[in-house]
């Protein structure tokens, strides 16, 4: 932030002959534009780096599913299509908040972007909130991967109400094991990507801070612009989630 | 439409956020109303296109690339190639290999 201050030549007589420029504009940039595209292009390119991380996770989930396609339907029924659903929702109204968060920034209006941000992490704490409740019921129920792994819900349906409300049949032992394998997919891409919300929410509370003295409503909104992309990637990564993990499976075909 | 109104900043205005905001509501309402209808193969099809849909509208509006520079458009499409390129040569990898020998 001060480095813009630190290269300018020290022998003003003028004060303000070099600083007919807003001050957040570094030396090396010819026009705030300039520098306001280059920072854009640099999120782009970090969040370029984030499709392909989570792309190979999506890959993976491909390939096992059609290999061990019975394993994933069955393993697929255990999840809540209705905490799903409401987490889509509760992300969705985030991404929103989010969005006028950056206007109001653009716009110069300080209580508008510190009340869309508040809501932004609000929402944003839901959503893991939500997530906490989904995953406790997979701990009670031992689908976690490891040693106390149970196939239970797999070999005797009957027993399990989400797998006999799905109508499932019992799969074979071999594939029913198959199903640690959809659970380590379901852990690894949810919990990735709660870590990066997690992350969002601790840059939102800084945010916050800052905003609450003075920063980005005086015409430099590109830190909360950027932040929004990455926002709303998060975003992105979810409705694939949800489609994938949720969705596709409820009628194996 | 010179080459400096290109990096002219574009407000989006809040009216454009609302509308975004309900039509991925009904796409959310959409995708969980189909996944309930047994539609043998389309389920996934439609599922996934609903999913993009959803994602392209996210990526246009609410990540500004719609009126954004020529630079992060080119960016953007790069992106989804490269990542189009590498999941479909991967998964024809996988779906092919073993092909004739059951």
């Amino acid at each position: 932030m001060s480095d813009s201050h630190a290269i300018a030549p020290p022998n003003t007589t003028d004060g303000n002959a070099h600083h007919e420029h807003p001050p957040y504009l570094r030396h090396h940039f010819e026009s705030t534009e300039q520098q306001a595209d280059a920072a854009g292009f640099a999120m782009w390119l970090f969040l370029l780096t984030e499709v392909m991380f989570f792309g190979g996770l999506f890959t993976a989930y491909l390939i096992y599913r059609n290999w061990y396609y019975p394993a994933f339907v069955a393993g697929s029924h255990q999840l809540n299509v209705v905490w799903g659903t409401l987490n889509t929702v509760v992300l969705i109204f985030s991404s929103f908040t989010m969005a006028m968060g950056v206007w109001c920034a653009e716009t110069r209006r300080k209580k508008g972007l510190l009340l869309s941000l508040s809501l932004t992490v609000l929402l944003g704490l839901g959503f893991l909130g939500i997530k906490t409740i989904e995953y406790r019921e997979k701990i009670e129920k031992h689908h976690v991967p490891g040693s106390s792994y149970s196939l239970q819900s797999f070999l005797n349906p009957e027993t399990d109400p989400a797998a006999s409300e799905a109508g499932d049949k019992p799969l074979q032992l071999d594939m029913a094991q198959h199903t640690e394998v959809y659970f380590s997919l379901y852990f690894v891409m949810t919990g990735m990507h709660a870590a990066h919300m997690i992350i969002g929410v601790g840059i939102l509370i800084f945010m916050i801070v800052r905003a609450s003295a003075g920063a980005y409503t005086n015409g430099h909104v590109t830190f909360v612009e950027n932040f929004g992309l990455y926002w709303h990637f998060v975003d992105i990564i979810w409705i694939f989630l949800f489609a994938l993990l949720y969705l596709i499976s409820r009628h194996p075909a | 439409m010179s080459e400096t109104k290109e990096h002219a900043h574009h407000i989006v205005s809040p009216k454009v956020y609302v509308v975004i905001l309900l039509a991925l509501l009904v796409g959310t309402a959409a995708t969980v109303g189909a996944s309930f209808i047994d539609l043998g193969i389309w389920n996934p099809v439609i599922a996934l296109g609903i999913a993009c849909s959803k994602a392209t509208l996210v990526v246009l509006y609410f990540m500004h690339v719609k009126y954004g520079t020529k630079l992060t458009k080119l960016t953007v499409c790069a992106g989804i190639f490269t990542f189009l390129c590498l999941i479909g040569m991967t998964l024809s990898d996988y779906f092919s290999r073993a092909w004739g020998q059951w």
